[in-house]
């Protein structure tokens, strides 16, 4: 792979990406409504749900707002790598998939190259998503703007690797919505999205350990200290490993002759 | 050469220390604990707690800033501390109950409330004597001294009323009748406004020192906070006469009001149960105690933020800043 090539088709994935989002307007519209929608309706409901309990990174009461605020960006996140995996079922579908995997580059670059268009994207939405937060009176130090910025990298990779790793297995369109609502909802509500773990744990146990485990709690988790120009190391390491673990799969999961490609009758004839 | 290193490094020595110099010192009463707690202001460390008398409450600093002056509720005094040794070093005879006082600005006389007798005790600091007992209302509560000298202003809580005492004849000249259950008074850097919060009435008035009355009020509404639970107790306003910073109890959050118009500017969440306020010597920073959660709140004054709460002990109630 010389790096020419490399730099060529990367630039191709990721203007294909930003272009399909760019005139998506709704896509965009969508994807800043649902969010919000969630901040000044759900949350408000909940001013003063998390009690006396400091956690940390904050080092002072907040208003459920400002707790939840983090959990969305990892909401957006979440959707934006959903929504990217879809588009690949998409492709695979239409065949522009095979066209971009028949390319001479190694198939990790190209599939990490889709991630990483997806990825910014992403990252465009939680900055607007913030922007707007901000006149909610959702305000982070301003460096926590800056640091926010590797995690928002890492995070969008894990779960657009998540993503990758589903739509690798899923044979038609029709069958993604089921897999959206069997993955994103568990996945969100039984994280720490919504409640601090201890505030799960004076709930349910049960709830508390798998929220615990649950691999986009550590992703909010690193948000929200990365916000606060904080690094928390064990969320750092969960979501990479995490990451590590779903772009393997799906680069297996996308080889013609090994993966699920061959299993769903995809792979080359 | 060597010269100018020497220069350099005696200059950032000399900086070193006068930052250090600049940061100031809270000493927080702790109401349960029967003790003083000290804390860094710049950074919310707890220094030091030392033990005092029962029930610590009111806390003043002399004018000097050397001594301490505590109301030690249960033991029927205000004692006096020395801001050095942090040890007991007098007595004053302040009378039953002592809660709050406050200190006139000749750094003589101290005016202390005795909620059970109703009345307001005058002390002389230097003497360590009574001067006069003044009957006032029901349940006196809250007292302050107008910066000029020539008001000292109680309220009782259950007359709901502020009484204007004439510090040179220590007699009542006014009464005014103000919103149910006033509970403390503070007034404006120019003597010339009063601000008085009402528990029951969930009010801040603003009284003209001319006239002695009533000319504007402000009302709390906080979205997803019960009426009842919002109870006005300490007030602060701010040397600049713009902002009145207005301790909300229960609803644990800080009012910020603005001294002209009277609108609430904003709300700020602080921990369980605010009660007193205080600023840091240089006006950067707000102190708040926090009865029932146990900390202290640090407020960024200039970006009206909470920064910080830092627990501190058990039922923390007054706060003095010393710089």
């Amino acid at each position: 792979m010389k790096s020419r090539h490399a730099s060529i088709a990367l630039n191709g994935i990721i203007k294909r990406e930003l272009w399909r989002f760019l005139r998506q307007r709704e896509r965009f519209v969508a994807a800043l409504v649902r969010p919000l929608v969630w901040l000044f309706v759900f949350a408000a409901g909940f001013r003063s749900t998390l009690g006396i309990a400091i956690i940390p990174p904050y080092e002072t009461y907040i208003l459920y707002e400002v707790y939840i605020a983090v959990g969305l960006i990892g909401m957006i996140q979440l959707f934006n790598g959903m929504q990217s995996s879809l588009s690949m079922v998409y492709d695979r579908e239409m065949g522009s998939m095979k066209t971009l995997l028949i390319s001479p580059l190694p198939r990790w670059f190209l599939l990490t190259g889709k991630l990483m268009a997806g990825a910014f994207v992403s990252i465009m939405q939680v900055y607007t998503f913030l922007l707007v937060a901000w006149f909610y009176d959702i305000q982070a130090p301003w460096l926590g703007y800056l640091t926010l910025l590797p995690a928002l990298i890492l995070v969008g990779l894990m779960l657009g690797a998540l993503g990758m790793l589903l739509s690798s297995f899923i044979k038609q369109l029709e069958n993604f919505a089921g897999i959206m609502n069997f993955v994103i909802f568990p996945m969100f509500f039984m994280s720490t999205a919504l409640y601090p773990l201890w505030k799960i744990k004076e709930s349910s146990e049960l709830l508390h350990t798998l929220a615990s485990y649950n691999p986009f709690s550590q992703a909010v988790e690193l948000l929200r200290f990365a916000l606060y120009g904080q690094f928390n190391a064990y969320a750092f390491v969960y979501t990479l490993v995490s990451f590590a673990i779903f772009m393997g799969v799906a680069i297996w999961g996308y080889n013609p002759s090994k993966g699920m490609m061959v299993k769903k009758g995809g792979g080359p004839p | 050469m060597k010269k100018d290193y020497m220069r350099g490094f005696v200059c950032s020595f000399c900086l070193l220390f006068s930052v250090h110099a600049l940061a100031d010192t809270i000493y927080v009463t702790i109401e349960k604990d029967n003790a003083l707690a000290v804390m860094d202001g710049e950074t919310g460390e707890l220094l030091k707690t030392v033990p005092v008398g029962q029930r610590p409450r009111g806390i003043a600093l002399n004018k000097d800033q050397t001594l301490l002056y505590v109301a030690a509720s249960d033991d029927d005094t205000i004692q006096i501390i020395d801001v050095a040794s942090l040890k007991v070093v007098g007595d004053l005879p302040s009378g039953e109950d002592p809660e709050t006082f406050s200190l006139h600005p000749n750094g003589k006389w101290l005016y202390v409330s005795n909620e059970d007798d109703n009345l307001v005790t005058v002390i002389d600091v230097d003497t360590k004597k009574v001067v006069k007992r003044i009957p006032v209302g029901v349940e006196p509560e809250g007292v302050a001294a107008s910066s000029d000298g020539k008001w000292v202003v109680n309220t009782s809580e259950t007359t709901n009323m502020a009484h204007w005492i004439d510090p040179e004849s220590q007699t009542i000249k006014a009464n005014t009748l103000v919103d149910p259950r006033p509970r403390a008074a503070a007034f404006s850097q120019d003597s010339k406004n009063l601000f008085i919060t009402s528990e029951i009435g969930g009010s801040l008035s603003r009284l003209d020192v001319a006239s002695k009355e009533i000319k504007d009020k402000a009302y709390f509404k906080i979205p997803g906070v019960a009426k009842e639970l919002v109870q006005p107790v300490g007030v602060l306003v701010h040397p600049n006469g713009k902002l009145v910073f207005v301790a909300l109890g229960p609803a644990n959050r800080v009012a910020v009001v603005d001294a002209a118009t009277m609108e609430v500017k904003k709300y700020l969440l602080v921990g369980q149960r605010v009660w007193n306020l205080a600023f840091s010597p240089d006006l950067s920073r707000l102190y708040t105690t926090n009865g029932v959660s146990n900390d202290i709140s640090i407020i960024d004054v200039k970006s009206l933020k909470v920064k910080k709460s830092i627990r501190v002990g058990r039922y923390p109630w007054g706060l003095a800043v010393k710089p």
